[in-house]
């Protein structure tokens, strides 16, 4: 590539579009969960936090592998998608998101947590007297408090999602257009000695995650209330 | 009519009471902090449960541990304003009255009530600490509650404030005809506002005076004077000699 030269962008929109798809339905699934993990007493409860806190301490490559297996002709999950969809997840843009989700999970539920747990119990108890059930209460009380959490949980996914190689690489290969995203495609810019895209794409990713983690600080900065 | 019984044993003593409360009538549960006065409260509110215990409203029974019943908070119907400020911080004052009512003419007539119209846009953290509790007594009596239940909730405002907030209390007693249950550590404020005071000593009703009856002379000393300053006296002392004994005293008066 020439130096002036419009560089391919297309892995920046394909990882954003990944962390962006990812971190949507992340929030569905990890709004419920972790809202059952802190306020529901129940036995056991400290295995499923270790169980979703593994990505955390697992390599990339151990969860890429498993979902690689699970995503195949003969997983599960892959078979699930040829009944559905046809085709197994393993190599796909679909595959990628459920990959990415996995791994992400604990990113999105610890802002989370946290802000469930500094949210007063009395306000839910207030609730619960003046005639709300649970369910009602989560809408009309636990959420409109934890908004900023809840951002924060959003930008921290949507970073760590742009920012995801191991697993995606595992379960994505680099199919152009399809999986290969920005963190796949520096890697094989290096491997072919194309420095001048590798600088290219790692600039911008530098940048979009400095402007995450300050959107986080900003967050966390006007969280608290009274 | 609010009949309660409970049992629920708590790390240094079990609490173990019995009382009523009739419609229009308030009690005070009057007590050092630590006696179990608000987990009566909670129990009450159906916020914990007791190992024991019944409490029925008219004949309506909120639980019976025997039966197995316990009905959740949201079915017991009442108001329970809390010793702090439990008012939401994501809502404006008048939307905090208006969140559990089905009726805005009554929750602007209790914005009226209560002289808290003019901060109707406010929200909670930006007015002052009389003035939340104002609105915590609107948000509760908004719902329309069967029992209004009060937990120490004028102990963290200066005196002016609390004042003016018990003469509310008053006149809420007088025009809701509702039991009301108030935690209290406050002798003068349980002997301000209340019908019964229970003085509640680790767990267990101490004693049970009618407040009419001390304002009587029998128990006053004759270098005081008499009428109401002197019933409250009487009063003080009696609860004050309870409260220093040890737990084998017996009620009576």
């Amino acid at each position: 590539m020439v130096i002036g030269e419009v560089m391919d962008y297309s892995p920046l929109i394909l990882s954003a579009k990944l962390a962006l798809v990812a971190t949507g339905l992340l929030l569905v699934l990890a709004l419920p969960l972790t809202h059952g993990l802190t306020f529901a007493r129940f036995k056991g409860k400290f295995l499923v936090e270790a169980l979703v806190g593994l990505p955390l301490v697992l390599p990339p490559t151990v969860i890429g592998f498993y979902l690689l297996v699970a995503m195949g002709p003969d997983g599960g999950l892959g078979r699930l998608a040829q009944m559905v969809s046809g085709r197994p997840l393993v190599f796909t843009f679909a595959g990628m998101i459920v990959a990415s989700m996995i791994h992400t999970l604990p990113y999105a539920m610890q802002p989370l947590k946290t802000a469930f747990e500094r949210l007063d119990r009395r306000l839910l108890e207030t609730a619960y007297v003046l005639g709300l059930s649970p369910v009602a209460a989560f809408f009309r009380v636990v959420l409109p408090n934890t908004m900023n959490g809840l951002a924060a949980a959003a930008v921290l996914a949507f970073a760590h999602c742009m920012g995801e190689f191991g697993v995606v690489l595992m379960v994505g290969g680099s199919i152009p257009g399809e999986t290969r995203v920005a963190s796949i495609a520096i890697y094989e810019y290096v491997e072919t000695l194309r420095y001048q895209e590798a600088w290219q794409l790692s600039l911008a990713l530098v940048l979009i995650s400095y402007l995450v983690l300050l959107a986080v600080t900003f967050l966390n900065r006007g969280e608290r209330y009274a | 009519m609010l009949e309660v019984s409970i049992r629920k044993k708590l790390p240094h003593f079990t609490v173990n009471v019995q009382f009523s409360c009739g419609s229009g009538q308030l009690l005070a549960l009057l007590g050092p902090s630590g006696a179990g006065k608000t987990t009566i409260m909670r129990v009450l509110a159906g916020l914990e449960k007791p190992d024991a215990g019944r409490i029925v409203y008219n004949g309506e029974v909120w639980l019976d541990s025997e039966k197995n019943i316990c009905l959740p908070p949201r079915q017991r119907k009442l108001g329970y304003v809390f010793q702090e400020f439990s008012l939401f911080p994501h809502l404006c004052v008048e939307k905090n009255v208006a969140f559990a009512a089905d009726n805005q003419a009554r929750v602007r007539e209790l914005l009226h009530r209560f002289g808290i119209w003019h901060l109707r846009n406010h929200k909670p953290q930006g007015i002052s600490g009389g003035e939340r509790q104002r609105v915590a007594l609107a948000q509760a009596l908004a719902a329309n509650p069967r029992v209004l239940l009060l937990d120490e909730p004028f102990s963290a405002l200066d005196v002016q404030t609390k004042e003016s907030l018990r003469g509310e209390v008053l006149a809420i007693k007088k025009q809701f005809s509702l039991p009301i249950i108030q935690v209290t550590h406050d002798l003068h404020e349980a002997s301000l506002l209340a019908d019964v005071v229970l003085p509640i000593v680790r767990g267990q009703v101490a004693g049970e005076w009618l407040a009419g009856i001390l304002q009587g002379e029998k128990t006053i000393p004759k270098e005081f004077p008499k009428g109401q300053e002197a019933g409250r006296y009487a009063m003080e002392q009696a609860v004050r000699r309870i409260m220093t004994r040890p737990l084998a005293w017996s009620p009576g008066i």
